[in-house]
């Protein structure tokens, strides 16, 4: 063991066992961001805050929660709701924030994918953060069922047959998740195990896998441009912080993601107290009941779109049962994003309505997104199951097309 | 100003997919019904402008009434325990001492005249379905005997207190005999199992309504269940609007009780987010100073 000289401050005592003045460098005054970003570049950290704001109210519904198909409903909905102290509070921002983080996902995603920060050095970034995406999917699905609602009852029933279509285990997977030949007792106490403990646990890493991910190949900024980071840093350190294309992480960095989380807290308040309706479907304030199918089911808005694409299929093709072919969109639409830095095979790294043919691409995607999420909900019935089909198969074609499209603007730019 | 040239792409982008998924899918699934009928003008079997005598009714009451029908206010106390009274009659008779307050003039006569049409039942009680309902029609009345039983009633009824006591007392008489309430500890007065012969299936217990169904919907469904979901075996009752707002206040009371709090509480920790920001942007604005 190296010898300890008698430290003259707390700071340095620290520092001579735990190397804070380093680490402190490291992590936050000699991270260097870059300069030229706006304000979706704080997405992150509102998703940081917004785990952390899930995490703490989550421990604090776990104290008074009851994973048991007798208990769990009024556990909710009567001692956390009206007999517990502000317990109404933890529930509304761990229900709102559930579904505003997914929101927040969503911004986050797209900004990469608009601004190509998949690309070029940045592909285990964009991984780890689908790891997230699905990870919170997960998390989303598993917490939905707690209440014991009927919507929770009902969706988790719909979700798990979905693993029915899987050739030949199927109908035993099914069985393997649920617990039971039906959504039972068991299915809750193992969705609350996945839900509490596994799923955020994975998450943890997840997360610290993400922000690892930043540090080699730096974060992406708004024109694209790739620059000497060391060089920079020495400018900035050197004190031409006007010149330097880089900023550090802390307090530059921060001091803008505060403020634009500052702006977004108060929107998102908003929707706990007075407008939180969209997260806290009101029929799931209905008791979880077997025995009557609720007129109509849907997931959470944030699952509507891969749900429609499940359903756009709804008539055999060759022999091919509509249900199959829903199921095998379904497991497309799932996976494909995450290999999204391998179907653009353009070098281009810049903002999407800079790149000749990408930006079409783009748009579109989000239009056909928004028209599945938005069919996903209304009854599939008459005109509707064909738009949903037409935007199911419009997203397939959009994929698969992408690595022509990209293929096309490679050689158009010159490899630029 | 790029800045909010962002921010207003996705504001609309967002708002166009939230206008599709919550009011617009919303009301495909729950499409608009015709606004609730308070004077319940359908039914006119009794010209309701007659003046009725109390005193005349009190006698038709004691002769008519009393025998199934407990009336607490005028001291005609419940002749059996509610189990035998449900297992003779099929469900709780009740008792009549809010009968005037809580139910509409218009109604309440013509429900005398004839039950099972003032509570559009026919599809339950009509001649084909050899079920018959246990309150027989008084349509041998006269219609001034009909007004004189409705001025009796309503000279019986109570006064209730202000606030939820009052809206709990309200809700007892109008809905109690068959729904439960589990948050508030009300239990239906008649045993589950012969609800659930006479009605075909247990109603449901009211605690959470509030919440699942909603004040705008609870509105028109009180007022006529057959408009919101046909061929439903729960009855119009023919509450007044006044008795109607009664019973959905104390279904909020029970069922969303924190929602001052929430209100109250809301605005504070909104305040306290836009102070936030406000402090946020001036820090920000000094510390990109520098390096602008």
């Amino acid at each position: 063991m190296a010898e300890f000289k008698k430290a003259n401050s707390m700071g340095e005592w620290f520092d001579q066992r735990l190397g804070v003045v380093n680490f402190s460098k490291v992590m936050m005054t000699e991270y260097w961001i870059p300069k030229e970003i706006n304000f979706l570049w704080a997405m992150g950290m509102i998703l940081a805050v917004m785990f952390k704001l899930l995490l703490i109210s989550g421990i604090f519904l776990l104290m008074y929660y009851k994973p048991d198909v007798n208990m769990a409903f009024d556990s909710v909905n009567y001692t956390i709701m009206q007999d517990v102290a502000y317990g109404w509070l933890f529930r509304h921002i761990h229900a709102v924030g559930a579904s505003v983080i997914f929101l927040i996902i969503y911004i986050h995603m797209f900004t990469g994918i608009y601004y190509g920060s998949y690309k070029k050095g940045r592909e285990m970034i964009w991984i780890s953060g689908m790891l997230l995406f699905m990870l919170f999917s997960a998390e989303g699905f598993s917490g939905y069922m707690l209440p014991w609602g009927q919507m929770s009852y009902w969706a988790a029933y719909v979700i798990t047959e979905i693993f029915g279509g899987i050739p030949v285990i199927g109908g035993d997977l099914v069985v393997w998740i649920r617990g039971n030949f039906y959504v039972a007792d068991a299915t809750l106490t193992r969705f609350f195990m996945l839900h509490v403990l596994l799923i955020p646990l994975a998450i943890l890493g997840a997360i610290a896998f993400h922000f690892y991910a930043l540090r080699f190949p730096h974060v992406n900024n708004e024109s694209g441009e790739f620059f000497d980071y060391e060089e920079e840093a020495e400018k900035f350190k050197a004190g031409d912080k006007k010149g330097a294309k880089v900023i550090p992480f802390w307090p530059v960095f921060l001091s803008k993601d505060v403020f634009v989380l500052g702006v977004f807290l108060i929107f998102f308040f908003y929707l706990v107290f007075f407008h939180y309706g969209f997260a806290m479907d009101p029929i799931n304030f209905d008791k979880a009941d077997g025995l009557k199918t609720p007129a109509h089911i849907y997931p959470e808005w944030y699952f509507l779109w891969s749900y429609e694409v499940l359903r756009g299929w709804f008539f055999e093709i060759a022999g091919v049962s509509g249900k199959d072919l829903g199921l095998m969109a379904f497991g497309f639409a799932n996976a494909i994003f995450l290999v999204m830095p391998w179907l653009d095979r353009s070098p281009m790294v810049k903002p999407a309505n800079q790149r000749p043919y990408f930006k079409y691409w783009f748009w579109l995607m989000i239009a056909d997104l928004m028209v599945l999420t938005e069919f996903g909900k209304l009854p599939p019935t008459g005109p509707n199951a064909w738009v949903g089909f037409g935007a199911s198969l419009t997203f397939l074609v959009l994929f698969i097309a992408l690595p022509f499209i990209t293929k096309a603007e490679a050689k158009k730019v010159g490899g630029k | 100003m790029k800045e909010f040239k962002i921010l207003a792409v996705i504001i609309a982008l967002v708002g166009i997919t939230y206008y599709g998924i919550e009011p617009y899918a919303h009301s495909v699934m729950h499409p608009e019904v015709a606004a609730a009928d308070f004077t319940f003008k359908d039914v006119k079997n009794v010209d309701t402008s007659l003046a009725g005598n109390a005193e005349n009714g009190k006698v038709l009451v004691e002769a008519n009434c009393i025998a199934c029908h407990a009336i607490e206010s005028a001291s005609h106390p419940q002749m059996m325990p509610n189990a035998d009274a449900a297992a003779a009659y099929g469900v709780t008779p009740p008792d009549l001492s809010h009968a005037g307050r809580i139910y509409d003039k218009n109604y309440l006569a013509n429900f005398i005249f004839d039950p099972v049409s003032a509570m559009h039942l026919q599809h339950k009680f009509g001649p084909d379905t050899g079920k018959t309902f246990p309150m027989p029609s008084y349509n041998w009345m006269t219609p001034q005997e009909i007004m004189d039983v409705v001025a009796y009633l309503q000279s019986i009824a109570p006064k209730v207190a202000e606030g939820k006591e009052g809206h709990k007392v309200t809700f007892e008489a109008a809905c109690g005999r068959c729904h439960s309430m589990k948050y508030a500890g009300i239990e239906a007065t008649t045993p589950t199992e012969n609800l659930k012969t006479y009605m075909g299936a247990t109603p449901p217990d009211l605690s959470q309504h509030i919440k699942s169904r909603g004040e705008h919907y609870l509105h028109s469904f009180i007022n006529d269940p057959q408009v919101l979901l046909h061929g439903t075996a729960m009855p119009r009752v023919g509450l007044t609007e006044e008795a109607q707002e009664e019973v959905i206040t104390y279904m909020e009371e029970i069922g969303d009780s924190k929602k001052a709090e929430r209100e109250t509480v809301g605005l504070w920790v909104m305040l306290y987010s836009v102070v936030f920001a406000l402090f946020a942007f001036l820090w920000k604005r000094k510390i990109w100073e520098e390096v602008h």
